[in-house]
């Protein structure tokens, strides 16, 4: 908790520029000052954040290699579809329901593979996202490949907002906690983690849970944003996709998946007429980071106050 | 008994192409422990060089093998000089990742000068010839791409057992610091093992044009991964391994889809795999070693 | 001390976003003006131009730019030109409804495409709400242009095509009064919707006449290998093989099927309708197989041989179905803006509603209650090679 006066000013500044940045975007898309393009953007933007941000939980700070992130993905937003299409329960709800169940697909599936390691897992955790993705197509009750259609867009800007500021706030608590450290060391070592008497593959276990859960939370906004699911969008390249935002950023930096999910969404944007280029520049990316910045745009740093302080040259 | 039999054909021939494929991952990973993510988009490349020796220089099957071999092989020493060889020293990760860049980037670079549209491999460059014994309906091109399988296998098999070269590529993936002390040249081996492990994916992919008759851009992504799976299941860095792997896989997934369900086949190879890594993830032909720390 | 440093992150994160944002807002300012009033009219073209099925996409959008330059040449429409905004939906329905909203900001009258039902889907909650019609040039799927909720219409949604259901049930039609043919299996993709719903219909239509399915499988696309499931339907030796699928998959299936030795006349949908067909399978190996399809490229009538012509020279490729419906659609359109006179959405909609025996390249069209065209579908038979229509 902020202890001298100075510390409770900043949190208060935070908060306020927080409230400002809310208030200004709503009233931005009440006034339809943002029109519907954008808004589908800021929503692509927001849920990317979430996804990224959660990827590098796993990847990043845990360094454990997953290539299935999109696989919860699907899980929440299937989940969730089916709470608001079929039972009528209310969107928070249906949003929880994904969550945990993403959560449990996490942990069903790290128990027997997380035990494995590096390339392994990789493949792994590739081979069970398209499971969950061959799964989903053969269920003819959730609509089969054609997917569920007919969702209700439920989720607005608060919601979005509120999702992004949840995640943000539980990862980076969680880094600074003991479990931080201990995720952090089975990173760096695993075997002298195991050895100082860390529960390695617990650890990994849990952060993976988190991990999916927060994807199964991107995948429930984007399905009642989207309108649509189906199991096609969820396939291992939509998982590369994040991949490429965590990479980008630093893996190990939350402030870095989130500038690379901005930065990613835009570019997207931008390069709407070129999909082949887009995808080369992503292999590029991929390329040219792991050789001359294999530690991403940040690293393992975080922007704060300090960067910036140093940047402008007062002393925050 | 004859649809047994018959299904047993299939999955043999499937199986040839698996275990081609299989070769070459597990060579590269014997020796450097990479997965090498695009070695499938290699021959990917190796079916559209296939594709126009055939059609525009109108060069008959074996040339067209021999140009995608030859092709491959240097496009395989190239991405490895690029891409891998900067990350030998660094994390397992970060290779990976590289990998997974250098397979998006062959794949949307054809995309991009080629466009995403499939190309049929013309039907001359191989006349097809049916055979019917016994009620089995088996062509030239399943005895072909089995028969060519196997001779490369045989061959590979010999030059790693038998030459130099051979000689210094074992030594290299059991020690590299003590191969250089031998006065082994690690990266003139590395690179010989990527040419070699290319030109067979590019004899895949040629066959696979002709077996099939028609290639796209992302052809290679599946059958690279299933033939990942059957160098895991045979026990990745084993060379028989990889071919028993390959045919196994083939014959697996053709009785799935012949007495099983046809949805469930990609699913039950991924099964396979994580049932492999869980009970004995050296595979079939691998010792039980455990990791060096 | 955390709680700090984290918000301190959140600050950051969210003034990036702003400025993101805010930057939006200024383009929309520039850009997001109406139509510009008095020379050009916009529309919008959503089409699939990457991914996965970027030549149904491609050759739709061909299509509909070949109608809409023939229609320019002409002196346009209402005295103005057509200005065609084309987009990439890279086969993603959520890129599809990004491209919409995008499109309808742009102050289009109407958008074509996208082709796949599942990207009509997509758009169709921007198009209602901002009322500009969509015409979809192949969403066969029933559900395209109705509320599965309330069983209503959507006012803003068209389709220049038949649906899927009219198609299972004319080749159940054709395989058990025309060839006189009682079993049959059935082996279609399972990957999309498409193939799925004609599988249903044949196999709901063929057993209503007394037929028998004797076996029903699937494939992915994607799937090159077709001999094991072949050779299973093999064994129960059926008199007919229902293949509904895109013609990338059906070639091969069909190549292998015949190597198996499978003589049993096989039939599909539209999605066979493509010149690779003969160059994969060959000519031999095609022989007994028909498809149900919304045209004839060997048709002699004036206007099909006249559009055929055209497209060739401009793109010099046969048009295939897509390329036909594209095309359709921007004539269905035009029609429609000069009978509600007027470059007005809302009015053009209620235009498109009345249209009635429009003359299209794919058959003559009257919309029904449904926004569907109540129209006619040939079957085509592969005869050495060559496209025999029945």
């Amino acid at each position: 908790m902020p202890s001298s006066k100075r510390q409770w000013l900043w949190l208060l500044i935070n908060i306020v520029v927080l409230a400002g940045i809310f208030t200004l975007v709503q009233y931005m898309i009440a006034t339809r000052m943002l029109n519907q393009y954008y808004q589908i953007n800021l929503a692509a933007m927001a849920i990317n954040i979430i996804l990224s941000v959660s990827l590098n939980l796993i990847n990043g700070f845990t360094g454990q290699l997953s290539l299935g992130h999109a696989g919860f993905m699907a899980v929440g937003a299937y989940v969730s579809a089916i709470c608001t299409k079929n039972m009528d329960l209310p969107f928070i709800i249906a949003i929880i329901a994904g969550c945990l169940a993403a959560a449990l697909a996490g942990f069903i599936i790290g128990v027997p593979t997380l035990r494995l390691r590096g390339d392994y897992l990789a493949i792994a955790t590739l081979g069970f996202g398209e499971i969950i993705r061959v799964i989903l197509q053969n269920i003819e009750e959730l609509g089969g490949p054609a997917g569920i259609v007919g969702i209700s867009r439920l989720t607005t800007w608060p919601y979005l907002f509120g999702a992004i500021v949840f995640t943000i706030i539980i990862i980076q608590n969680l880094i600074n906690s003991s479990f931080g450290r201990a995720i952090i060391s089975v990173r760096e070592d695993e075997v002298a983690a195991e050895m100082m008497g860390i529960h390695t593959t617990w650890y990994k276990v849990l952060a993976f849970m988190i991990g999916a859960g927060l994807a199964g939370l991107a995948g429930a906004l984007f399905a009642h944003y989207f309108y649509i699911i189906k199991p096609e969008t969820f396939n291992f390249l939509k998982s590369f996709d994040i991949l490429v935002m965590v990479v980008l950023g630093g893996l190990g930096s939350t402030t870095g998946a989130v500038l690379a999910a901005i930065f990613i969404t835009v570019l997207t944007a931008y390069l709407q007429a070129f999909p082949a280029v887009r995808m080369i520049i992503y292999a590029l990316i991929l390329v040219l980071v792991m050789i001359y910045r294999p530690q991403g745009m940040l690293g393992n740093k975080e922007l704060t106050r300090k960067t910036f302080g140093r940047f402008w040259g007062g002393s925050a | 008994m004859v649809e047994f039999m018959q299904q047993m054909v299939n999955g043999l021939s499937l199986g040839a192409i698996y275990a081609l494929i299989a070769l070459g991952y597990t060579m590269v990973y014997g020796i450097i422990l990479l997965i090498n993510f695009a070695h499938g988009d290699i021959m990917m490349v190796g079916a559209y060089v296939g594709f126009f020796s055939i059609t525009m220089l109108g060069s008959n099957v074996f040339v067209a093998l021999l140009f995608a071999m030859l092709a491959c092989a240097a496009l395989g020493v190239l991405i490895e000089k690029i891409a891998y060889r900067p990350l030998r020293n660094s994390t397992r990760i970060a290779a990976l990742i590289t990998a997974i860049g250098a397979s998006l980037f062959l794949e949307y670079v054809t995309i991009f000068f080629l466009t995403p549209e499939q190309r049929v491999f013309p039907a001359e460059a191989f006349p097809m010839h049916q055979y019917q014994i016994m009620g089995l309906y088996i062509s030239n091109k399943d005895i072909f791409i089995i028969v060519l399988a196997v001779v490369l296998m045989v061959l590979l098999q010999y030059i790693v057992k038998r030459t130099r070269a051979g000689k210094a590529m074992r030594a290299v993936s059991l020690d590299q610091e003590a191969a250089v002390l031998m006065g082994i040249s690690v990266d003139k081996t590395i690179s010989f093992t990527f040419a070699l492990g290319s030109a067979l994916a590019a004899a895949a992919g040629v066959l696979i044009g002709i077996y099939y008759g028609t290639i796209n851009p992302l052809m290679g992504i599946i059958p690279g991964l299933k033939a990942f799976v059957a160098a895991v299941l045979g026990g990745i860095g084993i060379i028989p391994g990889a071919m028993v792997g390959g045919f196994l896989m083939g014959i697996l997934e053709t009785m799935v889809s012949g007495y099983g369900s046809s949805m469930y086949r990609d699913a039950v190879a991924f099964g396979v795999l994580i049932l492999i890594l869980l009970i004995k993830p050296t595979g079939i032909f691998g010792r039980n070693e455990s990791e060096k720390v | 001390m955390q709680v700090k440093r984290c918000l301190t992150v959140l600050v950051l994160v969210l003034f990036a976003m702003g400025i993101v944002a805010g930057c939006g807002t200024n383009n929309t300012n520039q850009q997001g003006t109406p139509a510009p009033q008095g020379t050009e009219i916009l529309v919008g073209l959503n089409c699939e131009l990457s991914g996965g099925v970027a030549s149904y996409g491609t050759n739709a959008a061909n299509g509909a730019k070949l109608a809409f330059e023939e229609i320019n040449a002409k002196g346009g429409v209402l005295g103005k030109q057509i200005k065609v905004l084309e987009r990439d939906s890279q086969s993603k329905t959520d890129e599809a409804m990004n491209v919409s909203a995008d499109l309808v900001s742009k102050g289009v009258v109407a958008q074509i495409g996208p082709l796949v039902s599942g990207a009509v889907a997509a758009c169709t909650p921007v198009m209602n709400e901002n009322k500009v019609p969509l015409i979809a040039p192949a969403a066969t799927a029933p559900g395209a242009t109705v509320d599965e909720k309330t069983g209503q219409t959507f006012p803003y949604i068209f389709r220049a095509c038949f649906l899927d259901s009219d198609q299972g049930v004319r080749m159940a039609e054709f395989a058990y009064d025309t060839l006189g043919l009682k079993t049959a299996a059935i082996y279609g993709s399972t990957s999309d919707d498409y193939a799925k719903g004609l599988a249903k219909y044949f196999k709901e239509a063929f057993e209503a006449k007394g037929g028998k399915i004797v076996a029903n499988e699937g494939y992915v696309t994607g799937d090159k290998d077709f001999k094991a499931t072949l050779t299973k339907i093999k064994a129960t030796q059926p008199a007919f093989i229902y293949v509904p699928g895109y013609y990338q998959e059906v070639s091969i299936l069909i190549k292998q099927a015949r190597e198996l030795g499978i003589t049993a006349p096989m039939g599909g949908g539209d999605g066979w309708d493509s010149p690779d067909m003969v160059t994969v399978a060959g000519a031999a190996a095609l022989n007994d197989t028909y498809f149900t399809n919304h045209y004839s490229v060997q048709d002699p009538k004036p206007a099909i041989a006249n559009f055929v012509k055209a497209y060739e020279t401009k793109y010099s490729k046969t048009p295939d179905s897509f390329a036909a419906l594209g095309y359709d659609s921007a004539y269905l359109l035009v029609e429609a803006i000069k009978s509600a006179d007027s470059a007005d959405p809302v009015k053009v909609a209620e235009a498109l509603a009345k249209t009635k025996d429009f003359p299209g390249i794919t058959g003559t069209m009257t919309f029904n209650e449904k926004h569907n065209p109540v129209k006619s579908i040939v079957v085509i038979e592969f005869k050495d090679g060559k496209l025999v229509s029945h």
